[in-house]
């Protein structure tokens, strides 16, 4: 019987233990880390091979490759943990390009004393993440470093996929007049995890809305294949986000706040402390930026999927050499939507 | 939402914008300072100068608590960090605000010093029990709004018996700025909106010294944008009859005696200091507030012997105008050429209160399309 499951039958169906150094020195705990944790599950024939590297048949066409590293505090938060953003947030980097996510890899940072307990959690979220998306983890690794030179964990996961014919979707696309659309409510994610933060905890409802897009992608692409630009709005939160379209584009964005949806309780937090909820985080929402006369054909689509129900346009591209993101606010006035100077703070009195 | 939405709301700013352009006498202009960065924030986040009559403009006082907090105290507190080893706890813009040659509290915690951000000086009291070992300072700004936590943090841990845990005390009074900028500044407002936050603890009553001595209307305002455009409508009837009151528009909030708990608590841990510089006010006598020899032993300033210097602001950096409304943000030269919110040169760039960051952050696209 080897240390992990000993450990594991310990107690009734729970892990104890911690991560040690050994479990990173690429000896036979390391090997024994990877066969009763990761690949317990995570189980998949190309995983199951144990190579160091995953080989597959490609189909042709263009490929489209992406990388992502999580680093979250807390790890668990109400309707996620790292885990399961992990897989999510690079399916999404993948599916923006209007491609169906084939592949994931997972590199892992553990720190010495990570309780063997929480990383199985958070091998299992990842494990129901991608079988639910459909898009296995087929390779990986794990490196462990001393006690107070991590944060638990930290997971880089790499992705790829294949873009349909015909798809041509990039932050460099948009085009004045064409129409600005979002999946749904901006901010949940970001509240969600502030919520659990130790100095900030305050109760909410508000679970974060990580979610794998590539389906809604799918029927998107399908209906509307000339959709000119894709994007999560991830870190950095709406805000940011369009900014970075409207620099790679060339042109200017003019949102309308009445039509941007955000929900009663995100909102509340957002006043409380003083957050603009334009730059909180979302995991489970995309913005489109589509040609005028498909707009309204790509929102009914959107909104036929369950995870674009509140999908809305958002507002229009223009032409603006500045390459400003632009909002005429609720209270009938207008303001600029800038880059974000570092974190968003709350506000001191 | 509740209590939110309806001081935003859209057919109530078009008509209190069309009162506004009703009473405000085309003959004359209205230049009425906002006290407070919170009202400048709202000002520019929702547009409300879009609304107003040309002849009706908002002047941007010094009420932000980052922006005025002088260069040398900073410094202090860099040193505090850097040579005594201390965990330094303050609230995030505070970090970010560049001290003499350029460095920052946030520049020192990359270079390995223990800065903490902290959302109030409760999670201060908190890392200094779970550091027994250390010494935790918190670094304390603000107005009289955030007075009362800090005079709170400060009966808990002597109650406590904290043995690590000290304030550095730079806690400021908003009626002793008003009134240098009445008098020393020469300031060339015609009316204020007085501060909300600050009032619901002061309350009104401070102000009616002004009216009575300068004859200029204070409109305390909530920090909503219908609030603004409120009180600058009440603010112009005044002045159009040839009032100076303080008049209350925060009713919801705001008494002319203001919380006398809170008070109390405040009078109980500080007491004034004779005099106190103020980033753009220079020496401002009976304007902020030290810690009272009773709660000697937490007072930073006689733990670690500061000693504060005078430093001058970053060559061509005007927010010592600024702050005192004798220059608009883009009458700076460095404004979004050397000094931006990413690599500012003055505290008015830094604070999300902070009259540039505001003008650059919401306000941009005007400029160039001027």
């Amino acid at each position: 019987m080897s240390v992990i499951e000993a450990r594991f039958s310990a107690r009734e169906g729970k892990l104890t233990g911690a991560v040690e150094m050994i479990h990173g020195a690429g000896g036979r705990a390391t090997a024994e880390l990877i066969r009763t944790l990761f690949r317990r599950h995570l189980d998949n024939p190309l995983l199951a091979q144990g190579n160091d590297q995953a080989a597959f048949p490609v189909a042709a066409g263009r490929m489209v490759m992406t990388t992502d590293a999580h680093v979250i505090a807390p790890l668990f938060f109400p309707g996620g943990d790292i885990g399961s953003l992990a897989v999510h947030g690079t399916i999404n980097d993948v599916a923006m390009a209007g491609a169906r996510p084939l592949y994931l890899s997972a590199a892992f940072v553990l720190e010495e004393g990570f309780p063997l307990a929480d990383l199985d959690r958070i091998v299992a979220s990842m494990a129901q993440a991608s079988g639910a998306a459909g898009v296995p983890i087929v390779t990986g690794d794990t490196k462990v470093v001393e006690k107070g030179k991590g944060d638990g964990v930290f997971i880089t996961t790499t992705g790829i996929g294949i873009v349909p014919d015909g798809v041509e979707i990039s932050g460099d696309r948009a085009l004045p007049g064409d129409m600005v659309l979002l999946s749904g409510s901006i901010g949940d994610h970001g509240i969600a995890v502030l919520s659990k933060r130790e100095n900030l905890t305050f109760e909410t409802e508000i679970l974060s809305d990580s979610a794998a897009l590539h389906t809604l992608v799918a029927d998107m692409v399908g209906a509307v294949p000339g959709i000119r630009v894709l994007r999560d709005p991830t870190r950095g939160g709406l805000g940011a986000t369009l900014n970075e379209i409207a620099q790679q584009s060339g042109v200017g964005i003019h949102l309308d706040e009445a039509a941007i949806p955000i929900k009663p309780d995100v909102s509340a937090a957002c006043e409380l402390l003083g957050l603009d909820p334009l730059y909180i985080a979302n995991e489970g929402k995309l913005i489109a930026i589509a040609p005028p006369e498909k707009a309204q054909l790509l929102l009914a689509v959107m909104r036929a999927h369950p995870l674009a129900r509140d999908a809305a346009i958002i507002g229009e591209v223009k032409h603006d050499p500045h390459a400003f993101v632009q909002m005429r606010t609720r209270f009938g006035g207008n303001r600029m939507v800038d880059w974000l100077a570092g974190d968003p703070l709350p506000r001191i009195c | 939402m509740k209590f939110v939405d309806e001081f935003r709301d859209e057919a109530l700013a078009k008509g209190l914008a069309a009162a506004i352009a009703r009473e405000a006498n085309p003959a004359r202009r209205y230049s009425i300072m906002e006290f407070c960065g919170g009202h400048t924030h709202a000002i520019f986040r929702y547009g409300v100068q879009d609304l107003m009559p040309e002849n009706v403009g908002f002047v941007h006082g010094p009420g932000c608590p980052v922006c005025v907090l002088p260069i040398g105290r900073i410094d202090n507190a860099l040193e505090l960090a850097e040579e005594h080893g201390v965990i330094l706890c303050s609230y995030g813009d505070m970090l970010r605000v560049p001290a003499s040659k350029r460095r920052s509290l946030l520049k020192a915690k990359a270079e390995g010093a223990d800065v903490r951000m902290v959302y109030s000086v409760d999670d201060a009291l908190r890392i200094a029990r779970d550091n027994p070992g250390r010494e935790v300072l918190f670094f304390a700004i603000g107005f009289e709004t955030t007075t009362p936590p800090t005079a709170v943090a400060l009966r808990i841990a002597r109650a406590e018996g904290l043995k690590n845990f000290s304030v550095f005390c730079n806690h400021v009074l908003t009626p002793a700025a008003l009134n240098h900028l009445l008098t020393a500044a020469a300031v060339d407002v015609d009316a204020f909106i007085g501060p909300s936050h600050v009032s619901s603890v002061i309350g009104s009553r401070p102000y009616e010294y002004f009216t009575e001595t300068f004859r200029r209307p204070v409109v305390i305002a909530g920090f909503e944008p219908l609030d603004v455009m409120q009180a600058a409508l009440m603010a112009i009837r005044q002045l159009n009859a040839g009032h100076a009151e303080v008049e209350n528009q925060y009713i919801r909030v705001v008494t002319r005696e203001g919380n006398l708990k809170a008070r109390a608590i405040v009078d109980e841990v500080f007491e004034r200091r004779e005099s106190f510089e103020w980033r753009g006010l220079g020496a401002v006598p009976d304007s902020a507030l030290t810690i009272r020899e009773a709660y000697a032993a937490f007072d930073a300033e006689k733990r670690f012997s500061i000693v504060t210097r005078s430093a001058p602001d970053a060559k061509s950096c005007e927010c010592a105008e600024i702050l005192r409304g004798a220059k608009k943000p883009v009458d700076c030269k460095l404004f979004g050429k050397g000094c931006t919110p990413d690599s500012p040169v003055g505290s008015c760039m830094v604070s999300s209160e902070g009259a540039c960051a505001a003008y650059w952050t919401y306000g941009r696209f005007r400029r160039e399309a001027a």
